[in-house]
């Protein structure tokens, strides 16, 4: 069922009762061309790009959970492109125009909405750090815009100017960046894929892979055995935990991150900001709750959840930016599981097994890059050869040297 | 135990005095271990969901290193010892 | 305005008179009364709007989980926006607004959205204002986002002060009903350090409610008993209008006191907080939060007048209001036919009870009509209910005027804190509800929450968890004895689960705050949406303020019921922190404005500012970055003089902030070998030597010089802004990878106040004040040692180092004396043209000289990159980083490497962040060479100039590029060259 006006008010006349389910709910077939473990943004989007653009449509996508449990679901929903590597910049920019597009392309309005993503800056080196990304950039033609104090106060009167431990000096802003409603992003992906006839089977969890010699003969799960030609992993935080299972360890630690969303307010925050003297970040939903996040919690979790001390740290540098939020209330805290890879950058890549495919390694960024990842990973599913915009993201530049660290810190994940 | 940390110098103490860096990995390899063993050290990790043993550095107290062994899952420490201890006990 | 004030009520005190305004009328209430019972009293049923259809909305529940009555109260910078009515305790002069309406709350032109329900039903937007694709930001959004939200956030900033502490107990009672009450006691006795906590203005929980007696007494009474007792218990705090919002790890809970938010602003003290955050760590603890008690889905169930049963009982024996003059229950359970008992004592008509049961298993004995084995299917009236419509079991409709509605559905146990840390909570068939999950270490759940009904048995059960909880701990006790309990039997009274009446005329709500119908969350499962959390985040159902307190289990009844399966299998969304909402201001304490973070200065602060030093942050501290004179308006106009002052007379520049490590140990020799990538085995005793480290992976962390002052005694100096890190990572490698070296470090930052002497003249200078010779041949270039000053009157380090380029040193003394030996130097270096400089000219300098800083060393560069690759050692078993520097990327031959970059025009300017490209090209990252790093006016140079890090760069010294900076619109002719602008042989060094 196409959406549109019309159909929405064509069914508000027969009382909504004649809206079809938005997919199938199959039992899994024994055989798949390709098997995706991982019904999250990144496996979705895989499985809509395989069946749509690539025209490989005997493909199942195996969830544990329901479908957008993971990180799609618990982001703080933010897209960008203001990237500062060579290595990254083109495939977020790639990302970026699949947004542009997306919700003519799938039919599901995700509420892609371009308000702006601002990073502020406190001292000369932060602004020079950012003159040197907000250049690359523009480089690559991707939009950037370095703003001073004043332009500030026009756009975000309400950042503390006036009492501040760390002035704010300006910020860089990316006008295409923005927000877009992270469940729907699932959904849309989820009905287009299981449109082109893709498989998407909810509760069935991946307990072991079948191997004979280097080549993936199928998997195991807890709705049966299903054999594959090829086998890729989206698993976001539990990449390191499935990779288990194929003996393979990985350059990644799995961290949790809470996110916040505070009551609704009217809304007062148009765009994306970030603080540049600590850990915040917050944009304002289209429901008026302040969407806001910090840093990780900086151990190793499978847990989904953090602890009270990250909590005051968010607010703390929360209202360090914004005085006004004093007597706002956070409704809400929850937490996902970041693959922390030890560079920063995600690994999509063919591995030491022939048929195994694997993409990881977003850290807490994962969301802004779910068309392109999908976009990508499908391309190197179906043609064995990475997509132009993803080919720095190669498991072997650890070994070799040539790594993708946007933040300069070097090889220790809870950093990036 | 990710709230409180039970130091074994300075007793329980807030997850705020504390500076993480992550997994124990493999042991640092000697000077002349090829590079692959040093990427293996310096890169891969078990990353387990279950018990994790890792650093632990007491930087607003006795400033050691500390090793807990925590749970991934539940967030529970079973042990903390210093860190020095992993190697002059390891050589015994 | 008819007053439904009447006799009794336990809360309030009637001599004190109270004033306040609802959307400016002014009304009045009593001490003791909630904005909620105070606007009921003042017969003001309606008070606020919904969220989607801007449908009138009134006063649902007495307590936290009210989703209807949200206002805004107070102004300016005490404007609290979403205020819950139910819990803000009245005061003189309080201001309350209804939200989320216009022009006002009885006549709202939003309501025309309720005509346009069918197409709006869930997930409408997902399905429609895809076209044109521009039209989502520019039409479609704004109009959402302008309908978007409840209140409006204060732009002024918040008076208040706040705080945060820690506390901790051997129980937590989280909850003050009976049966927390009943576990406080039994601990206190027992002489354990006990917390009890309760959300509420008064101790009591259901107990306040209670209309009628316990035992042989008067609820009250009992009440004030149990809360005599705990006050004169010393071993028990009692925190009242403390909301345990979260719980942690390792028993940490946190807690949020409202201290002074029922005070009018006349009586606030502003040294007290307005709210205090506690972190609670507890080694056990009681859970007795209670049961919410839950609406019933049914046609019309949010008009203004429809009421939770339990709350119409609390607003008439706690509050004395009446909750109508003719009122209405229909409820599936036993419980609420006490409201109907209480209501008909205070001689209220109970115009009907309407029960599903077809065979209710009751004692009532009230004059109230009993009308079993019906529903309400509908209810009427404008801005408030005027009649209910009763579908009887033959089908028949009836309806019955009424003006109040009371109505319960069942409990749901408040769980939320069993379950924070993960636990799902179980379905209970018999209790009709979520329970507690099973095995929470160290929380014992009690009374309501643990499915116990009536004051007798929670009594009881509370004392049992306490004494459970203890017994944990190894803490013998009794459990306390209670008034009733002897008599407390568990009477069977089954509940018939009614998620939804399905005769329902017109919409019926599941969650009000939302506007999620019954009919939106079936339509949600008709299109896949089935799964709870789906059919929550599609439906918005449990997203409000609330977070689903009084809609979540509903929801998963319907679910459970359209399925075919038990509300079990259907389970819960999680349960996440909070409980109920937290402010920012109660989280952040007294960590805000200027104090957001603490400031380091430098023990030269106070000898900066009297020089009239300009101060800028860097990281923690503030530094002086420069020093205008008279006549000086612009900053470069001192720079420049700074910089001519020390290239030509002499400076001095406090450098206290850089990193200092004292080293001492017998292995300290070996251990800075292994720690920097260059020799340090063999630094004699007198010597400074510049060092590089690496981390393990091979690129280069920080630099700095490390001295050697005397047989194992080592001083090392870091970079300002890694000066911890440093030190962490030096502390890893002692500790972690060699314990066995004899070695041991300690930070001396803050022991030592140290300046730099730089310029032609400061051997000059220093002479005056140093008592040793200092001549070139006895303290040369890298000397590092002790030295005697004043006369042998004070002991300083001296170290003939030089960031500028200039003959220079750098001494330290300790702390205390750090102003008066500046003032000193200032003093005998006045026939010497000494000027003091800051952090500006010392960078114009550094840039001048090649020198590199963090603005180089990004963290993304090896030595080589910075044309320090010799310095490497090859010599080496081992070092930090040794092996991962070897890596085919790291010596890439086309890695960006150093260089030194001016414009070919003297009077061009460029850009730090201004990237490289070669002439002629096409603008693209592809054809990206490199990137200016630093940039300066160089007042020697007399133009522009700047480091940067080029493809092949040192090869390529010479050659033309173009300075592109895109943001600025900008393009500059530049010439690479050798990054030495200044004295390329360092002969001024060795001076």
């Amino acid at each position: 069922m196409r959406y549109s006006a019309l159909s929405l008010l064509g069914n508000a006349f027969s009382k909504n009762k004649n809206w079809k389910p938005a997919w199938r709910n199959p039992d899994p077939k024994p055989n798949y061309d390709v098997i995706i473990i991982g019904g999250g943004g990144h496996g979705l989007a895989t499985a809509y790009y395989l069946s749509k653009v690539f025209g490989v449509r005997n493909v199942a996508v195996l969830e544990k959970g329901y479908l957008g449990s993971g990180n799609i679901g618990r982001n703080t929903t933010i897209i960008r492109s203001n990237y500062l590597l060579e290595g990254n910049n083109p495939f977020y920019e790639f990302s970026m125009k699949l947004w542009e597009g997306l919700e003519q392309d799938f039919n599901f309005n995700a509420m892609v909405s371009q308000r702006g993503v601002i990073n502020l800056f406190h001292s000369d080196a932060q602004r020079d750090a950012y003159t040197r990304r907000g250049n690359a950039m523009r480089l690559h033609g991707v939009d950037a815009e370095l703003l001073n104090r004043d332009q500030l106060r026009e756009k975000l009167p309400f950042l503390d100017y006036e009492n501040a431990r760390f002035p704010i000096m300006g910020g860089l802003m990316q006008a295409r960046g923005g927000t877009v409603r992270h469940d729907a992003v699932a959904w849309g992906f989820a009905r287009g894929a299981d449109q082109n006839g893709v498989d998407i089977i909810q509760n069935c969890e991946v307990t072991g892979i079948d191997r004979d010699g280097d080549q993936i003969t199928g998997v195991q799960t807890t709705r049966g055995a299903i054999t594959c030609n090829k086998l890729a992993m989206a698993v976001a935080g539990s990449s390191s935990h499935v990779a288990k299972m194929v003996d393979m360890r990985l350059p990644i630690e799995s961290h949790a991150l809470q996110a916040f969303v505070s009551e609704g307010l009217k809304p007062f925050i148009d765009t994306v900001v970030t603080f540049g003297a600590g850990h915040f970040y917050v944009s304002q939903s289209d429901k008026g709750g302040l969407v806001f996040g910090g840093d990780i919690e900086g151990y190793n979790s499978y847990a989904q959840r953090g602890n009270l001390a990250c909590v005051e740290h968010v607010a703390e540098a929360g209202m360090a930016m914004i005085p006004a939020l004093s007597r706002v209330r956070i409704l809400r805290s929850w937490g996902g599981i970041m693959d922390m890879s030890m560079d920063g950058s995600p690994i999509m890549d063919r591995t030491h097994l022939a048929n195994l495919y694997f993409n990881g390694g977003w850290c807490y960024g994962g969301f802004k890059a779910t068309p392109a990842s999908g976009y990508c990973f499908a391309h190197l599913l179906a043609t064995d050869t990475p997509h132009e915009t993803a080919t720095a993201f190669r498991m072997d530049r650890f070994a070799r040297g040539y790594l993708l660290d946007e933040k300069g810190v070097g090889a220790q994940a809870n950093l990036h | 135990m990710s709230s409180l940390v039970k130091c074994p110098h300075c007793g329980l103490r807030p997850r705020e005095e504390f500076t993480i860096r992550g997994e124990v990995a493999t042991p640092r390899p000697s000077a002349g271990a090829d590079e692959a063993t040093w990427f293996d050290h310096v890169y891969l990790r078990d990353n387990p969901r279950g018990e994790h043993r890792e650093y632990w550095h007491h930087s607003s107290g006795c400033r050691r290193w500390l090793v807990l062994t925590r749970n991934t899952l539940t967030h529970e420490t079973s042990d903390v010892v210093d860190a020095s201890t992993l190697k002059t006990e390891g050589a015994q | 305005m008819t007053s439904f004030r009447i006799d009794g009520g336990t809360l309030i005190d009637r001599h004190d008179v109270r004033r306040f305004t609802f959307n400016g009328e002014v009304l009045s209430g009593f001490g003791g009364d909630t904005v909620a019972s105070s606007l009921l009293a003042n017969g003001k049923q309606l008070v606020g709007r919904s969220f989607k259809y801007h449908r009138p909305r009134g006063i649902l529940t007495a307590g936290a989980a009210e989703p209807n009555a949200l206002l805004t109260i107070g102004r300016d910078g005490r404007r609290d926006p979403n205020t819950r009515a139910t819990m803000a305790e009245l005061f003189d002069g309080l201001e309350a607004r209804s939200q989320n309406c216009w022009p006002n709350v009885n006549f709202d032109i939003g309501a025309a959205n309720g005509l346009l329900g069918p197409l709006l039903g869930a997930g409408f937007y997902y399905k429609t204002f895809m076209w044109p694709a521009a039209f989502w930001e520019k039409v479609y959004e704004p109009l959402i986002r302008k309908a978007a939200g409840l209140g409006r956030a204060s732009y002024d900033p918040d008076p208040g002060y706040y705080e945060k502490c820690w506390a901790h107990c051997d129980l937590l009672v989280i909850g003050a009903g009976p049966a927390g009450l009943a576990a406080a006691l039994t601990a206190g006795r027992a002489g354990a350090r006990v917390i009890i906590a309760d959300e509420g203005a008064q101790l009591g929980g259901g107990l306040i409610a209670e209309g009628s007696s316990i035992g042989s007494k008067p609820a009250d009474a009992v009440l004030g008993d149990l809360v005599g007792e705990l006050h004169a218990l010393p071993n028990v705090e009692i925190k009242k209008r403390t909301t345990v919002f979260a719980a942690y790890d390792d028993q940490v809970f946190g807690a949020v006191e409202r201290v002074q938010k029922h005070l009018p602003e006349h009586e606030i003290n502003p040294h007290r907080a307005m709210e205090r955050l506690w972190r609670i760590v507890a080694r056990q603890v009681v859970l007795a939060t209670g049961a919410e008690e839950r609406p019933i889905v049914f046609g019309g169930n949010d008009r203004p007048g429809v009421m939770m049963a339990g709350a119409m009982r609390t607003y008439l024996n706690a509050y004395g209001v009446a909750p109508g003059k003719r009122v209405a229950l229909f409820a599936n359970n036993s419980q609420a036919y006490q409201t109907a008992l209480d209501l008909e004592a205070r001689g209220i008509e109970v115009a009907a009870i309407i029960d599903p049961r077809t065979c209710p298993n009751i004692d009532y004995d009230g004059k109230a009509r009993l009308i079993a084995g019906a529903m309400v299917r509908d209810t009427s009236g404008r801005r408030a209910i005027k009649s209910i419509t009763v579908r009887h079991d033959d089908g028949s409709d009836e309806v019955i005027a009424v003006d109040a509605l009371g109505v319960s559905g069942g409990y749901s146990p408040i769980v939320h804190l069993a379950c924070h840390r993960g636990g799902k909570p179980v379905w209970s068939d018999a209790h009709v509800g979520f329970m507690p999950p099973e095995n929470t270490d160290g929380m014992t759940s009690c009374g309501a929450v643990a499915g116990k009904t009536g004051i007798a048995a929670c009594f009881a059960d509370g004392g049992t968890a306490a004494v459970k909880a203890l017994a944990e701990l190894g803490v013998m006790s009794e459990a306390a004895s209670l008034p009733g309990v002897e008599q407390a039997e568990e009477k069977a009274d089954p509940i018939q689960p009614i998620w939804r009446v399905a005769s329902s005329k017109g919409k019926a709500f599941v969650d009000y705050q939302n506007d999620v119908a019954a009919s939106d969350i079936m339509l949600a499962m008709r299109e896949g949406y089935d799964h709870v959390e789906l059919a929550k985040r599609y439906t918005t159902n449990g997203m409000a303020t609330d977070q689903g307190k009084t809609s979540n289990v509903n929801a998963i009844g319907i679910l459970a019921e359209n399925k075919g399966v038990s509300p079990g299998e259907i389970g819960t969304t999680t349960f996440r922190p909070f409980y109920t909402p937290v402010s920012f201001g109660a989280l952040v304490g007294a960590s805000k404005g200027m104090d957001f973070q603490p400031v380091r200065k430098s023990p030269l602060h106070g000898w900066a500012a009297r020089n009239g030093a300009k101060f800028v942050e860097t990281g923690p501290w503030y530094r002086s970055s420069w020093f205008p004179k008279d006549g000086e308006t612009f900053w470069r106009d001192s720079v420049d003089r700074e910089v001519n002052t020390v290239r030509t007379k002499v400076g001095i520049c406090d450098v206290s902030t850089l990193g200092k490590i004292e080293i001492f140990g017998a292995d300290a020799a070996e251990y800075l070998n292994r720690v920097y990538c260059n020799a340090f085995l063999k630094l004699p005793v007198g010597k400074a030597r510049y060092g590089i480290m690496l981390r393990e992976d091979g690129f280069v962390y920080d630099d700095g010089t490390t001295s050697c002052l005397g047989e194992n005694h080592y001083f090392m100096t870091t970079t300002t802004a890694l000066a911890a890190g440093v030190l962490t990572h030096l502390e890893f490698c002692a500790q972690v990878l060699w314990p066995e070296l004899d070695v041991r470090m300690a930070s001396a930052t803050d022991q030592w106040a140290q300046m730099a002497i730089a310029g032609p003249k400061s051997r000059d200078v220093l002479s005056k004040i140093i008592d040793d010779d200092i001549s070139n041949e006895a303290f040369p270039f890298l000397a590092a040692r002790e030295v005697s000053m004043f006369g042998g009157r004070l002991k300083g380090r001296l170290f003939r180092i030089s960031f500028s380029g200039e003959l220079a040193y750098e001494i330290a003394v300790p702390a205390g004396y750090g102003e008066s030996v500046a003032d000193a130097i200032m003093a005998v270096g006045e026939e010497f043209g000494i000027a003091p400089y800051g952090t500006e000219a010392l960078g114009v300098m550094r840039i001048e000289k090649g020198h590199v800083t963090h603005a180089e060393i990004n963290g993304t560069v090896t030595p080589a990159d910075l044309g320090m690759g010799k310095m490497v050692s090859v010599n080496k078993d081992d070092f930090i980083g040794r092996v991962m520097n070897l890596r085919e990327g790291l010596v890439d031959p086309s890695r960006p490497s150093l260089v030194g970059i001016m414009p070919k025009s003297p009077s061009d300017k460029f850009a730090t962040g201004s990237h490289i490209l070669n002439p002629g090209d096409d603008v693209s990252l592809a054809n990206d060479q490199g990137y200016v790093t630093s940039m300066c006016h160089s007042p020697t140079l007399g133009h522009a100039i700047g480091l940067a890090l080029v493809k092949n760069g040192p090869s390529r010294v010479g050659e033309e590029v173009v300075i592109w900076n895109g943001l600025a619109g900008t393009t500059v002719t530049g010439i690479l060259c050798n990054p030495a602008f200044v004295d390329p042989e360092n002969e001024k060094l060795h001076a």
